[in-house]
C-alpha cells in the first residue's frame, strides 16, 4: 500500500517536474555539458594523435639509442631494451669529442646570436621610427631577403669570401686578398652587416615589434634629455624583451642546427656539431670496425641524441617566454 | 601612415622645444649658414645610421651577389691558379642546357614544385586548425604547444635524416602509412580497395591522387607547420573579443562566427604563412642540393648559377601569384 503511494508520487512528481521550466532548463544544461565533453574529447583525442606523430621519431631514437646488438636483432624488442647498454654513448662521446664541439658550437652560436640581437634590432628599429627618403624600397629589400632562397647567391658569397678583399682594402694593408674560408669568419661579417641566417625575417620581427610599441615612451625619453641612441639602448631594447627572447631563441637553434652556411664557409668540424653527427656513421666504421649499418645506426641515435640535449634544454628554460614573445612580438605582422 | 608621420612630428617639435629653447627664433638664420642640421634631417641622418649595418650588407652580399649570380648564369666560368677565376661569354648555353640536355633538372624542378603545391594548402588549412584546437584553455596546454613547437627546434639535416629512419622503425601508427600502402596486400588492409571504391563514387581523380598524397605526407606536413601554428594562434588572440560577444548577441552559431568572424580576421595572416611556407619548403628542396652538388662537386658554376636563378624566379612567380590571388579575397580590418 505504502510503496503504491510513494511511486505514484514519484510519478506525480516526474510530470510535476517535466511540465516546470526547471526542466529544460536542466536538459538545456545537460545536452550542453555532452556536448563540451564530447568536444574536449575529441579535441584530446586529435592533440595525443599528432602529439604522437611528432614524438614518435623521438621516442624512437631515444630508446634505440640504448639497445644493445643482440636487442637490435631481437624481433621481440620494440622500444624497450632487454639488455640496455650505455656503450654508444661512452663510444660517441669520445669519437664526437662531445664536451669540446657541443661547447664551442654553442659559444659560436651565442656570439653569433647577440651580434644578430643587436644588428637586427637596430635595423628594425631604423625602419620602424624614422622617416628617410628611399624607406620603403629599402624596406621592400628586406622583404626580397626574406624571399629569395640563400642558394640562389651562395657562389658569389663563396667568392667574396675565398678572395676577401672589400674595397681592395686588404690588397693594400695585406698585400693581396685573404681566403676565410674553412674559419668563422664569413659568418660573423655577414651577421654584423645584418645578411646572417634569416636575419631578414628577425628584422621583419622586430620592425613589427616597434612599431607597436607606445610612441609615449620615447617621447618621455627625449623631452628628458636622452639622445637618439641613449633611448634605442636603455630603453627601446629594455622593452623590446618579448621580441629579443623569440628573436634570440629562433636565431640561437637555427644557428646551432645549420649545415647550409657552415658548409658552404667550410666551417672548421670543432665549430659545429652538426656536421660531426653526418660523418659520424663512417668514423665509427674507421675507427671502431663497426662495418654494420644497423649498429652503426645505434651509435648515430645517441649521436643525435646527445646533440639534441642543449637545444632542447634551453628551449625548456624559455619556452614559456618564447611563446609569449611570438605572440606579442608581431611576426603576425 | 599619416598618423605616424605627425606623431614623429610632434616628437620632433618637442625635441626641438627641448634643445633649442633658447635659439628658436635665430631658426632661419642658421639654416643660412647651414652649419647645422635640422631636427628633421638629423632624424633621418640616425635613421640611415641605424639601417646603415644593413644596407652595406645587403648592397655587398645580396644586391651585387644577385648581379654576379645573373652574369655567372650566362658565362663558362673557369677557377684560376690563385684564386681568382675568368669568365667567358656564352650566352643562353647553361639555361640550353639546363633545359634541354640536363637529364634530371626538369624532373626534380617540377617534383618540388608539385610536392609544394600539394603542401602548402595543406599546412595552411592543417596549423589553422591546430591553432583553433590549441588556442582553447585546456589542462597541459603549455606542455602540447611545447610539443608541436619541437620540429621547429629539431631540424638539422643529420638530425632529420635520422628522424627519417626513426619514422620508419616505428612502424605503426599513422607515421608509417607510406610503407602500408606499399605492401597494403601484406598487411590486410587494402588501400587500393578504398581508392576503387572512392573512384567507383566518381570522384575526381586529381582529388583522389591529392588525397592520397596528403596521407602519404602527414608527418612532413606536421613537422613543417611549426612556426604557422605559432602565427595563427598570435593571430587568434589578436581579435578582439568583442566581435564574438557581438556575434552571440545576434544569435549566430559556431559555424557561423567561425566562417564571419574567425576566418575574416585571420586571413591577412593567411598570407604570411602562405609566404614562409613556401619558401621554407624551397630551401630544403632538391633543387637546392642539386644546385649545390653541380656547383661544388662538378665544379660547373655558370650551371649551377642558372639552376639557382631558374628555380629562384619560380619560386617568385608562385608566391606572387599566389599572394596576389588570396589578397583579392582578403578583408583587411584595418
Amino acid at each position: 500500500m505504502e510503496q503504491t503511494t510513494q511511486k505514484k508520487s514519484i510519478m506525480e512528481r516526474w510530470e510535476e517536474y517535466k511540465n516546470s521550466p526547471r526542466y529544460r532548463n536542466d536538459k538545456k544544461g545537460f545536452a550542453a555539458g555532452a556536448k563540451r565533453f564530447i568536444l574536449s574529447f575529441f579535441r584530446f583525442l586529435i592533440i595525443i594523435g599528432i602529439s604522437y606523430v611528432i614524438l614518435a621519431p623521438v621516442i624512437s631514437i631515444v630508446a634505440h639509442s640504448f639497445f644493445s646488438n643482440t636487442d637490435a636483432y631481437s624481433p621481440m624488442v620494440y622500444l624497450i631494451p632487454q639488455n640496455p647498454t650505455t656503450i654508444r654513448y661512452e663510444t660517441v662521446i669520445t669519437r664526437l669529442d662531445y664536451f669540446n664541439s657541443c661547447f664551442s658550437t654553442l659559444i659560436y652560436s651565442i656570439l653569433l646570436m647577440l651580434v644578430q640581437v643587436v644588428v637586427c634590432s637596430m635595423v628594425g628599429y631604423g625602419f620602424a621610427r624614422f622617416d628617410f627618403p628611399l624607406k620603403k624600397v629599402f624596406f621592400a629589400c628586406v622583404v626580397v631577403m626574406i624571399v629569395i632562397p640563400t642558394h640562389t647567391i651562395m657562389l658569389p658569397l663563396y667568392m667574396t669570401f675565398k678572395n676577401f678583399d672589400p674595397l681592395k682594402l686588404m690588397t693594400l694593408f695585406a698585400g693581396g686578398p685573404i681566403n676565410l674560408m674553412s674559419s668563422t669568419k664569413p659568418m660573423y661579417v655577414m651577421t654584423a652587416l645584418g645578411c646572417g641566417l634569416r636575419s631578414g625575417l628577425y628584422i621583419y620581427i622586430f620592425n613589427q615589434f616597434f612599431r607597436g610599441l607606445p610612441k609615449e615612451i620615447e617621447e618621455a625619453a627625449f623631452v628628458d634629455g636622452a639622445g637618439v641612441w641613449y633611448t634605442y639602448f636603455r630603453i627601446m631594447l629594455i622593452n623590446a624583451v618579448p621580441a629579443v627572447i623569440t628573436v634570440a631563441v629562433f636565431s640561437l637553434v637555427w644557428q646551432y642546427n645549420d649545415t647550409f652556411y657552415s658548409n658552404l664557409f667550410l666551417v672548421p668540424a670543432e665549430q659545429n656539431i652538426g656536421k660531426r653527427i653526418s660523418t659520424l656513421a663512417a668514423v665509427i666504421a674507421n675507427a671502431d670496425k663497426i662495418l654494420d649499418p644497423t649498429i652503426q645506426q645505434l651509435y648515430v641515435d645517441a649521436g643525435i641524441v646527445l646533440t639534441m640535449i642543449p637545444v632542447v634544454l634551453i628551449y625548456i628554460f624559455l619556452q614559456r617566454y618564447f611563446i609569449e614573445g611570438v605572440e606579442r612580438s608581431g611576426i603576425v605582422g | 601612415m599619416d598618423n605616424e608621420k605627425m606623431i614623429t612630428e610632434t616628437v620632433s617639435e618637442q625635441e626641438s622645444a627641448v634643445k633649442t629653447a633658447p635659439q628658436k627664433k635665430e631658426k632661419p638664420k642658421k639654416e643660412k649658414t647651414g652649419s647645422r642640421m635640422s631636427l628633421n634631417q638629423r632624424r633621418m641622418m640616425h635613421g640611415y645610421l641605424f639601417i646603415l649595418p644593413w644596407l652595406v650588407g645587403f648592397i655587398w652580399f645580396y644586391l651585387r651577389s644577385i648581379l654576379l649570380t645573373l652574369q655567372f648564369s650566362f658565362s663558362k666560368l673557369t677557377v684560376g691558379a690563385v684564386g681568382g677565376y675568368q669568365l667567358e661569354n656564352v650566352g643562353l648555353q647553361n639555361y640550353n642546357y639546363a633545359f634541354r640536355v640536363h637529364a634530371q633538372f626538369k624532373q626534380i624542378l617540377t617534383t618540388s614544385v608539385g610536392n609544394m603545391l600539394i603542401d602548402v594548402p595543406l599546412i595552411i588549412f592543417f596549423s589553422l586548425f591546430m591553432a583553433l584546437l590549441l588556442n582553447k584553455k585546456f589542462p597541459g596546454r603549455t606542455l602540447v604547444r611545447a610539443i608541436f613547437f619541437l620540429p621547429v627546434i629539431l631540424n638539422g639535416d643529420a638530425i632529420n635524416a635520422a628522424m627519417d629512419l626513426a619514422r620508419t622503425m616505428m612502424s605503426g601508427g599513422v607515421s608509417s602509412s607510406s610503407s602500408e600502402i606499399a605492401s597494403s596486400i601484406s598487411s590486410g588492409v587494402s588501400i587500393d580497395y578504398y581508392i576503387q571504391l572512392l573512384e567507383s563514387l566518381a570522384l575526381p581523380g586529381v582529388v583522389l591522387e591529392y588525397i592520397v598524397g596528403a596521407v602519404n605526407r602527414i608527418s612532413e606536413i606536421i613537422t613543417a607547420s611549426g612556426v604557422q601554428i605559432i602565427i595563427f594562434i598570435a593571430a587568434l588572440q589578436s581579435i578582439p573579443g568583442s566581435m564574438y560577444e557581438v556575434a552571440q548577441i545576434e544569435g549566430a552559431t559556431a559555424y557561423e562566427t567561425f566562417w564571419k568572424v574567425t576566418f575574416p580576421m585571420v586571413m591577412p595572416h593567411i598570407v604570411t604563412c602562405v609566404v614562409y611556407t613556401v619558401v621554407d619548403s624551397f630551401i630544403d628542396s632538391d633543387v637546392v642540393d642539386l644546385a649545390y652538388a653541380t656547383a661544388f662537386e662538378q665544379g660547373n658554376y655558370g650551371l649551377s648559377s642558372a639552376f639557382s636563378l631558374i628555380s629562384t624566379v619560380v619560386t617568385c612567380l608562385i608566391l606572387v601569384l599566389v599572394v596576389r590571388f588570396i589578397q583579392k579575397r582578403t578583408f583587411y580590418y584595418n
